[in-house]
């Protein structure tokens, strides 16, 4: 039995194996064994170890977990009402299924959808959805919706409400996270909510004494989980409704809760705020609440479109706009420079050790490739030791106790964030040097030295041009690795010296990465997320003309045909 | 390879030697200087007891293991933490991108399908735009994403490695698309015709033809995510979850004197198991693919 159907699997899988360019003689590949044939079945059993039937239910078992996930990442997001994701999430899974599940023409797209899947959300998502943000003012303070913003402008600056009912309450728990349990004093229902989850009727609630203790699908805390998450339970607060204005229920004991209002009511006709001393704030259309004159802002605000207001920002803004072209003409001097430098002496030392007679040239090797087997975060934090005017090895020791400023002249700085990367790089080049000279066929070789050519002459005439074909697309994305090298620059300098003529933090060695790293998630001042990822869209559209230009060139996509 | 190569005995001659090889022995030297020295300095500064950066100038002076001890006895940078850490999200992600990418290439190299060039063309241009530079936008989703999903959210490991496999495809597939094709086609059309599957084909015959390259990928992918820092530093908020290339920054950039001999001994150990794989799979990255099976 078991032999009989390994031998219908493989005969399964043999056909799938058939690449699509191979005319099929039409009709639905043969399912029954039978038909491929007596002896190719025989071979077939020789060969059939227990892959088949462990591949099937590998993949058997591997989509079942998926699905089982999925399924229940369903109930999760149902639960949130989040309709639209899991459309998404079911057409992909849905998808995913019916490429594993069948035959034939889908067999590239096994192979290629695990990857392609990751590829998608994580990389040409993320890329898109930068694209959206660049073009809203997201930032600290507009992050949310703006019933998000009313809500927790509502929720700010809560005061406990004179004479408020008493509301006995549990505290739940449902995956780490905690619930108020409220039971009403005036009907006696139980009340369930969370911190931005307003209250909702609890009808299975189990009660003691006329206190809901209880609720399923939740764990009730005991004393000691209580008096464990005590922070976490006083700063629960949870609105009565989906109506600010009726306040949030809080508890200071986690056994009664009270009604706070916020001292801002939100007068949902007129779309305004107003405080208890009768100041209005209306809605200023650049997300945000705001009084009439401007003077005086409440926040949250939330998050609203812009259009181009981030780009026009980072060119024309006086704080901005002139430290950006700076940024803009270092970074690509930065990555040009580094692929020109890297790249001639990884080629040079690969052509140097790459010499058949050469003793030792093994160790050599091992010991030149160092530096690329070494973190580069590390190699940033290290150099940054030993350059250091003050206390630093090259200075104190190489240079006799000078005070040369290396990372703290701005054109210094520059230079030495170059010799860094290109310490950090050229052991890159060295390996794919060493590799493409080493697949180059050796008679081609031999035939010019016959023929009585310098080895220059070889070197220039024969080697470069072979080797550049091969080795053309990994210039041009070093280019794009350097045009984006975060780690050398952070690490080495930070970017800095900064600028003089601008409070932001951005400085001479500044790579435009280095610089939306700053804009989003810099110590001090506000997150900018909206000019951070208009930024981030200005480096996507730079590299991108430039790599366009540079394949053209290079023909390298010649090589795909 | 070149160790079968023996000298055939000719009388030595020093000119002769030196424009052969002996001037290569001489860049070779100087190079090995310049590649070493800052890695000799991190491990001399890392046995230095005087713990301050000027201190670290005496090479090799004392040789004293305290740093090491302190890095471990501080709570407040929990380095045995980050270390494993690192380990852990290096090597899930460093595996998974191998198969990842040669699934890929796999496709693309045997296989001829609709939308293949265009599939090659997207790859090699996505490769173009690291990750990282949407890192704004991978913050906002893994922050969504812990709403619904804490396991996925910020903070977490996982969702770190979910978003570091999204670069799997980009970076290596064209990389291994190109070492796929220099393995013969024959051997598969041999391999089919004696019943072997698809899978079968690529597990057992291919796979082992192109180890070099996977595991140039596979140690190219694990030092890219051992020193990934700029994603990992916003996803990775609580020190007992973050990996060495944030916490030892975030640890050296407080006091970068003061810290810089316990920083040291941190250098030396987090670089340890990168240096220790890249020497163990030498033969793969420097020597290439061995001769192909086919004759």
């Amino acid at each position: 039995m078991a032999d009989d159907e390994a031998g219908t699997l493989q005969a399964e899988h043999a056909d799938e194996a058939e690449p699509a360019s191979v005319p099929r003689t039409g009709g639905k590949p043969p399912r029954r064994k039978g038909r491929g044939g007596a002896g190719r079945v025989d071979i077939q059993r020789l060969n059939a170890g227990g892959s088949g039937i462990g591949g099937l239910l590998a993949k058997i078992i591997l989509l079942g977990l998926l699905d089982a996930i999925v399924v229940w990442a369903v109930f999760v997001m149902a639960g949130l009402h989040m309709w639209i994701p899991i459309v998404i999430v079911l057409l992909i899974t849905g998808a995913i299924n019916w490429i594993y599940l069948g035959r034939g023409k889908r067999l590239p797209a096994k192979y290629l959808t695990p990857g392609v899947v990751f590829l998608l959300v994580f990389q040409v998502f993320v890329i898109l959805y930068s694209g959206y943000i660049a073009f809203t003012n997201y930032s600290d303070g507009h992050n949310g919706s703006k019933t998000d913003a009313i809500a927790a402008i509502s929720a700010n600056g809560l005061k406990r409400v004179p004479n408020s009912a008493a509301y006995p309450v549990s505290i739940l728990e449902r995956g780490s996270r905690l619930y108020l349990l409220a039971t009403d004093p005036k009907d006696g229902t139980a009340l369930l909510g969370t911190t931005g989850q307003p209250m909702r009727v609890v009808k299975d609630a189990t009660f003691a004494d006329d206190k809901a203790t209880k609720a399923p699908g939740y764990t009730t805390l005991n004393l000691a989980q209580v008096l464990d998450r005590q922070d976490e339970i006083t700063s629960l607060s949870v609105p009565l409704s989906t109506d600010p204005n009726d306040g949030s229920l809080r508890t200071d004991d986690a056994s009664t809760g009270y009604v706070y209002r916020s001292d801002l009511v939100y007068n949902q006709k007129d779309d305004t705020f107003t405080n208890s001393a009768g100041t209005v704030f209306v809605d200023n259309g650049q997300g945000e609440f705001a009084t009439e004159d401007g003077s005086k802002a409440l926040s949250p605000g939330w998050k609203i479109d812009v259009g181009f207001a981030n780009f026009a920002k980072a060119f024309t803004d006086s704080q901005l706009a002139g430290p950006l072209w700076r940024v803009i003409l270092w970074t690509f001097a930065f990555a040009i420079l580094s692929v020109i430098t890297t790249f001639a002496l990884g080629l040079f030392l690969a052509m140097v050790l790459n010499h058949p007679k050469l003793r030792g040239k093994k160790i050599y090797r091992v010991l030149v490739i160092l530096p690329y087997a070494f973190p580069a975060f590390l190699s940033g934090l290290v150099w940054a030791g030993m350059m250091n005017p003050e206390f630093g090895f090259i200075n104190q020791v190489l240079f006799g106790g000078a005070q040369i400023p290396w990372l703290t002249d701005p054109w210094l700085a520059r230079v030495s964030v170059i010799l860094v990367n290109l310490w950090l790089g050229y052991p890159y080049m060295f390996l794919v040097c060493t590799g493409a000279l080493q697949s180059l066929p050796e008679e081609v070789d031999e035939a010019a030295k016959v023929d009585g050519a310098s080895p220059l002459r070889i070197f220039r005439a024969i080697k470069l041009p072979l080797l550049l074909v091969s080795v053309a697309p990994l210039l041009i994305a070093s280019f794009a690795f350097n045009f984006n090298n975060f780690n050398v620059i952070y690490m080495l300098t930070r970017g800095w010296p900064r600028f003089t003529d601008t409070t932001l933090d951005i400085g001479s060695t500044d790579l435009l990465i280095t610089m939306v790293y700053k804009i989003a998630f810099g110590q001090g001042g506000v997150r900018d997320y909206g000019l951070a990822s208009a930024l981030s869209i200005l480096i996507f559209i730079l590299v991108a003309v430039v790599s366009i230009i540079a394949f053209r060139r290079t023909k390298a996509l010649e090589e795909i045909n | 390879m070149s160790a079968a190569q023996t000298t055939r005995r000719r009388p030595f001659n020093l000119g002769r030697w030196f424009t052969q090889t002996g001037w290569r022995h001489l860049v070779a030297i100087v190079m090995v200087v310049f590649a070493v020295f800052p890695l000799l300095y991190v491990l001399s500064a890392s046995l230095n007891p005087s713990g301050s950066l000027v201190g670290s100038n005496d090479l090799f002076q004392t040789i004293n293991f305290g740093n090491y001890v302190k890095l471990f006895q501080n709570p407040d940078q929990p380095f045995a933490l980050w270390f494993a850490n690192t380990l852990v999200i290096g090597v899930v992600t460093a595996v998974s991108t191998v198969f990842l990418g040669a699934f890929a290439a796999y496709a693309f190299s045997r296989m001829r399908f609709t939308g293949r060039r265009i599939g090659l063309l997207s790859l090699m241009l996505i490769q173009m735009f690291p990750q990282f530079l949407a890192v704004v936008a991978i913050f906002l989703l893994l922050s969504a994403l812990g709403d619904v999903f804490p396991v996925l959210g910020l903070g977490s490991q996982l969702g770190l490695m979910l978003v570091y496999l999204g670069g799997a495809l980009g970076v290596n597939t064209y990389l291994m698309y190109g070492f796929f094709n220099t393995v013969p086609m024959s051997i598969d059309e041999a391999a089919k015709i004696d019943g072997a599957s698809h899978a079968q084909i690529f597990f057992t015959i291919i796979l082992r033809l192109v180890a070099p390259i996977l595991a140039v990928v596979g140690l190219l992918s694990f030092i890219a995510t051992t020193g990934e820092y700029v994603i990992a530093s916003i996803v990775l908020t609580d020190p007992n979850t973050q990996t060495l290339a944030v916490g030892l920054y975030t640890f050296v950039s407080q006091q970068f004197s003061n810290n810089w001999s316990i920083f040291a001994a941190g250098a030396v150990l987090a670089a340890l198991p990168v240096m220790v794989v890249f020497l163990l799979l030498q033969k793969y990255i420097v020597g290439g693919l061995t001769a192909g099976s086919v004759k």
